[in-house]
């Protein structure tokens, strides 16, 4: 009996993926069963339930397309029209093959190859995204409506994964400030909630118990209204791959890569504290705030250095910097704010 | 049942068994040498994976041999628990030099504050350690020597397959299949063991 591990894969010596992966999704849901049934009895059965709602479904009216895996990429459509800055000239960007085809996306899996293959056939055209909460009205608007209303630009901006390791990424997008102007919250809105897209058809990983679905991530607004967060809608001056959050995601570079929501189907304005996937998932690993701070620990190891991808076998780890080298930016958001309390 | 085979098919079988260990190794090697590793975008975590997998695998296929012989009264399989027991070892070596070299790159304040810190690394050091002196006392003469105390001392094996299973376990992100597979084959290779024990308790009674 031989079961392969996934961390032990490289794409390329495997003869049938589809096969291979159909099974290791088997043995996840079998494994998942068995866990649950071991932890809390019914826990299985409620936590996927608390998964997708039917709105989001509806809100996008998109058929149900079931997934298959095949190594069909989405063509490489180019984007028009924007404008190339200064964030980040001088960095050494990562490598497209790695930013697509290195990610974390639970959605459509676990691993870090499946998203590409998973994600293949995900539809994301038509797309839009509702407003709600404290706002003066809620919204809905196309993707093809953002595209035309606010000014796209490219930015280089370093990600740093909680995981441990980095990327280079030049995403293209509009600022998040441009848009929340846009959405009108009230003088309630003290934070911005991101709802992603949930959907068990198209959407393996969400037949999981892995995190409470729809993955859900937040900002306090000041943080949202911050000149650096972005709305990103392309990367290497090409639409998003869809597994890397298509058609349009958040990327906040002085934070841990997860609080960077993909494939965002709803923007809701609070005025308490949202509680985000990854904050229920494991409370004392993942807090609200996620800011890249080389001081404070994962419970589980280290963060005061990282891996560069892409970097090759006989690489040194580099240090990793406070607010993932934006302090300047984003420092003065936190004066006074314990941050290894509030990690 | 398999007839119980010569002990020179056996020698024979073991070669084979050897060449079959080496597979993760040599396929290591093979991915570094064609440029695979160097391509991919993670390739230290691959390799600290890939040696710590094996070293899981081969230690619970250690393990599978009591039961099997306690099931199928072929008794003749436990004579390949010792080059099994020594290739843990020898994976568990290349997956701890992973971690100190290509991980870490030999910065030892770095690698001390790791240990110290988390819980799946101590769980991990503790365990190779434990390793030590099972694969120091494997050869005859020690077997010989320590008599009754070789088999107290080798009965940590169980102590490690869990510590093992254990630094998997915490290792992982959120996704626990795979920890979870190497924990259920393990209760199920202990569970094996017991009810044999019990039922020796009550043959003897």
């Amino acid at each position: 009996m031989i079961i392969l591990p996934k961390s032990d894969i490289i794409p390329s010596e495997i003869t049938s993926k589809s096969v291979f992966d159909n099974r290791r999704q088997f043995i996840k849901q079998a494994g998942f069963g068995l866990a649950a049934a071991a932890v809390a009895g019914n826990a299985f059965g409620a936590t996927v339930k608390s998964g997708v709602t039917e709105g989001d479904a509806r809100l996008i009216g998109r058929a149900n397309a079931p997934a298959t895996p095949k190594n069909i990429r989405k063509p490489r459509t180019k984007i028009n029209g924007y404008k190339k800055t200064a964030y980040g000239k001088g960095l050494k960007l990562t490598e497209h093959k790695h930013v697509t085809t290195y990610n974390n996306y639970y959605e459509f899996g676990t691993s870090k190859d499946e998203p590409a293959d998973y994600a293949s056939q995900f539809k994301t055209d038509p797309w839009s995204v509702s407003i709600e909460g404290e706002v003066k009205q809620n919204k809905i608007i196309t993707l093809e409506d953002i595209y035309k209303k606010f000014p796209l630009e490219e930015r280089i901006y370093r990600m740093r994964c909680v995981e441990g390791w980095s990327m280079v990424i030049p995403w293209v997008g509009l600022t998040l400030a441009d848009f929340i102007k846009w959405a009108e919250p009230t003088g309630n809105a003290k934070y911005v909630e991101f709802i992603s897209y949930a959907d068990r058809q198209q959407m393996p990983g969400v037949n999981l118990p892995v995190l409470d679905w729809p993955y859900t991530e937040a900002l306090r607004i000041d943080e949202a209204m911050n000149s650096l967060t972005l709305l990103a809608v392309g990367l290497y001056g090409e639409v998003l791959p869809n597994q890397n959050g298509a058609p349009i995601r958040l990327v906040v570079p002085w934070k841990y890569g997860f609080k960077g929501g993909k494939s965002i189907v709803k923007i809701r304005f609070t005025e308490k504290m949202p509680r985000t996937s990854w904050m229920k998932a494991g409370p004392n690993e993942y807090g609200f705030y996620a800011n890249v701070n080389p001081e404070v620990d994962h419970p589980r190891w280290t963060q005061s250095s990282e891996k560069v991808i892409g970097s090759g076998l006989f690489s040194k780890r580099i240090r990793t910097k406070m607010f993932n080298g934006y302090t300047d930016q984003v420092g003065q958001m936190y004066a006074g704010l314990d941050l290894a309390k509030h990690f | 049942m398999l007839k119980t085979p010569s002990q020179k098919q056996i020698k024979l079988y073991m070669k084979f068994v050897f060449l079959i260990c080496l597979i993760p190794f040599i396929r290591l090697f093979w991915l570094g040498f064609n440029g695979d590793l160097e391509a991919q975008a993670n390739p230290i975590e691959f390799v600290e994976h890939s040696t710590g997998y094996w070293t899981l695998f081969v230690l619970l296929a250690t393990l599978t041999l009591t039961p099997i012989r306690l099931i199928t009264k072929m008794a003749w399989v436990v004579q390949f628990r010792r080059m099994l027991g020594l290739f843990m070892f020898f994976y568990s070596c290349l997956h701890l030099t992973t971690y100190l070299f290509l991980d870490y790159n030999f910065l030892w304040e770095d690698i001390i504050k790791d240990i110290i810190k988390h819980p799946y690394i101590i769980v991990g050091v503790i365990a190779f350690i434990l390793t030590i002196p099972l694969a120091f006392t494997s050869t005859n003469k020690m077997i010989k020597r320590l008599g009754k105390k070789w088999k107290l001392l080798h009965k940590s094996i169980y102590l490690i397959a869990i510590l093992g299973v254990l630094h998997f376990w915490w290792l992982v992100k959120k996704d626990i299949t795979e920890p979870l597979i190497f924990a259920i084959i393990l209760l199920v290779l202990f569970g094996v063991r017991f009810f044999h024990h019990q039922k020796q308790k009550r043959l003897a009674k």
